[in-house]
């Protein structure tokens, strides 16, 4: 699914974005690899005021951009995990030779959790419904209850890292943070949505105020791509 | 209170350009002060109220997170302005200098190396220049941590969080950690720790 979507997505992109592209793939000179940054889903500036343009640039063009670039590099000369796919290489990296486990670990986690994270904002925030809603209900309290506990989870992330709702096959939900970019599929679960507290995430408009951007980050929150993800993961395709 | 903030040995903009007025106004009134903060309210009532910052970090570590992580921090950054003033870099001081050539393989190996450690840490936290065993090490530790805690004492650190650099460098760490190097350390404070090493 996710390679399908990496295709559309290319398929589709406008001459600006593939020249955007472009620009960034030799500013970087990312060397030849299996993987790819795709283009934002939608304009830079789509989640503003909550997000600022200049920070989706930096942070997608330049951090995720680097996290791709040091991927491909570290698979280089292992085609055998090249060829395994993300999701599957972040839950067996205890099988990765230490040479490389690192930079994976790294930066294959920055890959899935930023991959994620465009996919699922560019949204104009309010309540999922369904079964989502049900299950968020359910699991989670509720709504707003489930807001409290992950914006609380991710002003308690010390350092760097994130937070996430993570969903299993049944569709049950839970609340969960990871330091730097380790990502719950390294525990083989699956990430229905998360949000990054690395500081370069909010920097520019909120500097030390992370929970302000905690709370203000519900508002960009594209509630009809977390219901998709919610459908795959019940249906056991669910990738990164 | 066992904690205070110490006002900053230079001013705001002191060390402009290669670290904005508004990047120290934030790091220290803001990022400093809630270490400061937080740490004495963890503090109140604990058998650790009124100790002093080393041997907080050192009784913490491993034992209480959340104290350890304000009270590193605040040791972190109560050196870090020091270690730092405006027209900073430069020469070293040749008590240092002697040490790096035969600890580390002299000075350009030396900066090369430490700005190689600030860049490989990942996430947040610090690079060091300490003593251990006697001798000089180049170190880097996750968020609070610091070289107190591996048996070795700092002489010269950096701060790699991004809240030290991202307005003024972005995501350009080596961009940072280079001007860190050249034009802002303070290597008087550096001498001075350094002298005071076991």
């Amino acid at each position: 699914m996710a390679h399908y979507h990496r295709r559309a997505l290319l398929a589709g992109a406008t001459a600006l974005t593939f020249a955007a592209s472009i620009r960034q793939a030799s500013a970087q000179a990312a060397p030849a690899g299996p993987y790819k940054l795709d283009p934002l889903p939608y304009p830079a500036n789509a989640n503003e005021p909550h997000i600022d343009a200049k920070t989706m640039e930096i942070h997608h063009g330049r951090h995720h951009q680097a996290y791709v670039t040091n991927l491909n590099a570290a698979l280089k000369e292992h085609a055998d995990l090249a060829k395994k796919p993300l999701h599957e290489l972040l839950a067996s990296l205890d099988q990765v030779p230490q040479s490389v486990r690192t930079a994976i670990r790294n930066n294959g986690g920055g890959h899935a959790n930023h991959a994620m994270f465009w996919q699922i904002m560019g949204g104009k925030g309010g309540e999922p419904g369904g079964e989502l809603k049900a299950a968020i209900d359910r699991d989670l309290g509720g709504f707003e209850a489930m807001k409290k506990a992950f914006n609380t989870a991710g002003a308690g992330r010390f350092g760097s890292g994130w937070v996430f709702v993570t969903v299993d096959k049944a569709g049950k939900l839970a609340i969960t943070s990871k330091p730097n970019q380790d990502t719950p599929l390294m525990d083989g679960e699956r990430v229905l949505f998360g949000n990054d507290v690395w500081e370069h995430a909010y920097y520019l408009t909120y500097q030390n105020r992370r929970p302000d951007y905690l709370a203000a980050w519900w508002n960009v929150v594209d509630w009809s791509k977390v219901s998709e993800r919610f459908a795959a993961a019940k249906a056991g395709t669910l990738t990164i | 209170m066992t904690f205070t903030l110490p006002d900053l040995p230079y001013a705001y903009d002191a060390l402009q350009p290669y670290m904005s007025k508004e990047t120290l106004e934030f790091h220290h009134d803001k990022h400093h002060k809630a270490y400061v903060d937080t740490g004495n309210n963890l503090l109140k009532g604990s058998e650790l109220e009124g100790k002093s910052v080393e041997e907080i970090v050192k009784a913490s570590y491993g034992k209480n997170q959340p104290l350890f992580n304000n009270a590193g921090q605040h040791y972190n950054h109560i050196h870090f302005w020091q270690w730092m003033k405006p027209n900073g870099g430069g020469a070293i001081p040749g008590s240092i200098e002697k040490r790096i050539e035969s600890d580390l393989g002299g000075v350009e190996k030396f900066k090369a190396d430490f700005v190689q450690a600030g860049i490989g840490q990942f996430g947040s936290g610090w690079a060091w220049l300490a003593v251990k065993n006697g001798k000089l090490e180049i170190m880097k530790t996750p968020n609070g941590e610091n070289p107190l805690v591996h048996g070795a004492e700092p002489i010269l650190g950096v701060d790699v969080w991004e809240h030290s650099y991202y307005i003024d460098y972005r995501n350009r760490r080596p961009d940072y950690l280079k001007a860190f190097i050249e034009n802002l350390v303070n290597w008087e404070h550096v001498e001075e720790m350094l002298s005071k090493t076991a």
